[in-house]
């Protein structure tokens, strides 16, 4: 054997469930040679102790608290070299619907040795799961946005951010502390936090719960006469376009 | 031992597209027509000119109500047994009053004189015909009610069972007694699942099972489940319906600690005052997650169970109170003979 042991990373809320994976990795040496080169009780650990373990691949429960599997599968994207994500679940049904439709690997608890050593060969062949799919494959939004940041993830709660704006490629996050960058499109965005977020332009949504007034701004913008949205905990006026200006009038009120 | 109270959930209309319900209600009708006749009817020959004469409103009375009430069934079978009762009426009176009408309109006779009594003569059929399908469908209740006590109890969460096992496993290498009472745990309470579900339990019983249930519980989710029992007090040869302590403390484990990260208290308080049985429950309220499925399903159930077995006797009550949330169920004591 001359491939060095795959670095594995276990994320479960259950002890039992973390010490029961060990076991059965420690079976499979033989055949499948591997390390577990960490270990964390939920999402939040996991996002702390994870980039620095480096591993391969994770085996992530789905039913965890305050940030759920999927959602910290999603995170870990926005790594530069993301793990291989196996699901592990006692859930059938719904769940696994979810995994065969977009093409993730999952496995049943309680796990047998032989199904393990399956998932984590055809994980590694395939590499880290996809964006796009994990997005398909949650219900309901994220908790957080990540950022990442000199090799670590930065977890932003979406309950803090004030307004997301679209720039090139980025959408700049803007909480009341300090602004983030994140890869994302602001449509996609815009869909997910939709019950949080209005659009106030073309490039611009906000929390609707932070919205503190309007302003008419003066003609020097060009364009005559607009209205901006004053936002509580930020100095910045954001332009409401005239498109967007009935729907966000309504709310002034609301 | 027996079920206390017989009563259902209700009375329901039958299904009328059901074949069974159709071809009742036409032989039932021609029946009760034939009876009218052979009373009027001095012999044979008067008999068959009643009946002809009958049958002239009658039959197309009836079908015209039947093919109605076919239509009409989804709507009718949605609206409560007293509503939908007002709409059957409605719509057999108004049938036949459109075929009197025109069977006037065509023979350019005058608003029959025997309208008032072919209206009388419809809805005493009607409601000997109502009459009789509620009682049929009583009799046959007692079954629906079981399989309905039955479905209820199944609801233990499926991935329970998995988790359980899965923690079972991890402890058979390093500390194989442990394993074996889980087992044993795991073992009761299936057996509890599976058992008879119509007749009562006593408190004590139910109590143990929940034990058990908690030190399941305790092996996955370690010290972030803390219990504290208050029962000094609990009457413990009160009969209950069986798994209802259990899925409470069920419903407290999957809604109160496993959103937490951190350790969360479930008190099991249950005491007698009277001739009543309190059971008070509280653990912790996690507002995020209340998109969480089931909770209220499971509250409907008990509460629905609560009815079948003590009828209007017993209360079940929950909300948030504080940091915490809270249920406080009430039922007869009632000790074994």
């Amino acid at each position: 054997m001359t491939a060095a042991p795959l670095r594995i990373f276990i994320v479960d809320d259950e002890a039992p469930a973390r010490s029961r994976l060990k076991e059965l990795l420690g079976d499979l040496t033989a055949e499948l040679p591997n390390v577990v080169v960490g270990e964390a009780s939920n999402g939040q650990e996991g996002i702390e102790l994870l980039p620095a373990a480096a591993p391969d691949v994770v085996l992530v429960d789905i039913q965890m608290p305050q940030m759920n599997g999927m959602e910290f599968a999603r995170h870990l994207t926005t790594l530069e070299r993301a793990p291989a994500v196996v699901f592990v679940t006692a859930h059938g049904q719904y769940a696994i619907e979810a995994f065969e439709v977009n093409a993730l690997d999952y496995l049943l608890k309680p796990v047998r040795a032989q199904r393990l050593a399956g998932a984590l060969a055809k994980a590694v062949s395939t590499g880290p799961a996809n964006r796009e799919a994990l997005a398909r494959a949650s219900h309901g939004p994220r908790r957080y946005l990540s950022v990442a940041e000199r090799g670590k993830i930065l977890l932003v709660a979406v309950a803090d951010v004030l307004f997301m704006k679209a720039e090139l490629k980025y959408v700049t996050l803007r909480t009341r502390e300090r602004e983030y960058l994140v890869e994302e499109s602001l449509t996609s965005l815009e869909q997910e936090f939709g019950a949080l977020f209005v659009r106030v332009h073309r490039n611009c949504i906000v929390a609707r719960r932070a919205i503190r007034g309007f302003e008419r701004a003066g003609a020097e913008d060009g364009e005559g006469a607009g209205w901006s949205v004053l936002l509580g905990g930020c100095e910045e006026r954001l332009p409401v376009s005239r498109r967007q200006w009935p729907t966000v009038k309504s709310l002034a009120n609301g | 031992m027996s079920i206390l109270s017989e009563k259902t959930s209700g009375d329901a209309l039958p299904d009328f597209r059901s074949l069974g319900v159709i071809a009742r209600a036409l032989v039932g009708v021609n029946f009760a027509a034939l009876l009218a006749a052979a009373v009027k009817a001095q012999n044979l020959a008067e008999l068959a000119d009643y009946m002809l004469e009958i049958a002239a409103v009658l039959e197309p009375t009836l079908l015209g109500s039947l093919i109605i009430l076919y239509a009409a069934s989804p709507a009718v079978a949605r609206l409560p047994y007293r509503a939908g009762l007002a709409a059957v009426f409605g719509i057999v009176v108004a049938v036949t009053l459109a075929i009197l009408w025109l069977g006037a309109t065509a023979m350019q006779d005058a608003f029959a004189p025997g309208a008032l009594r072919a209206v009388a003569f419809a809805i005493l059929v009607t409601a000997l015909l109502a009459a009789y399908f509620q009682l049929r469908a009583r009799a046959f209740s007692p079954a629906l009610a079981e399989a309905r006590l039955q479905a209820l109890q199944a609801r233990i969460r499926p991935h329970f069972l998995f988790n359980s096992l899965n923690a079972v496993l991890s402890l058979i290498r390093g500390d194989p007694k442990r394993a074996e009472g889980a087992i044993e745990d795991l073992a009761e309470l299936y057996r509890m699942l599976m058992s008879d579900t119509a007749t009562f339990t006593t408190l004590a019983n139910e109590m143990d099972v929940t034990r058990q249930y908690l030190n399941l519980e305790h092996l996955r989710l370690g010290d972030r489940l803390n219990v504290e029992w208050r029962t000094e007090a609990a009457p413990r040869d009160a009969l209950v319906p069986p798994l209802l302590l259990q899925p409470l403390v069920e419903n407290a484990v999957y809604h109160g600690i496993e959103p937490g990260i951190e350790r969360g208290t479930i008190e099991i308080a249950i005491y007698r005052e009277g001739d009543r049985v309190h059971v008070r429950l509280t653990n912790p309220y996690h507002p995020e997650h209340q998109h969480r499925q089931g909770n209220r399903m499971a509250l409907a159930n008990i509460r629905e169970r609560l009815a079948l077995h003590f009828d209007v006797e017993s209360t079940l009550e929950s909300g948030v109170v504080g940091a915490n949330w809270e249920i406080h169920m009430v039922m007869p004591y009632r000790k074994q003979k």
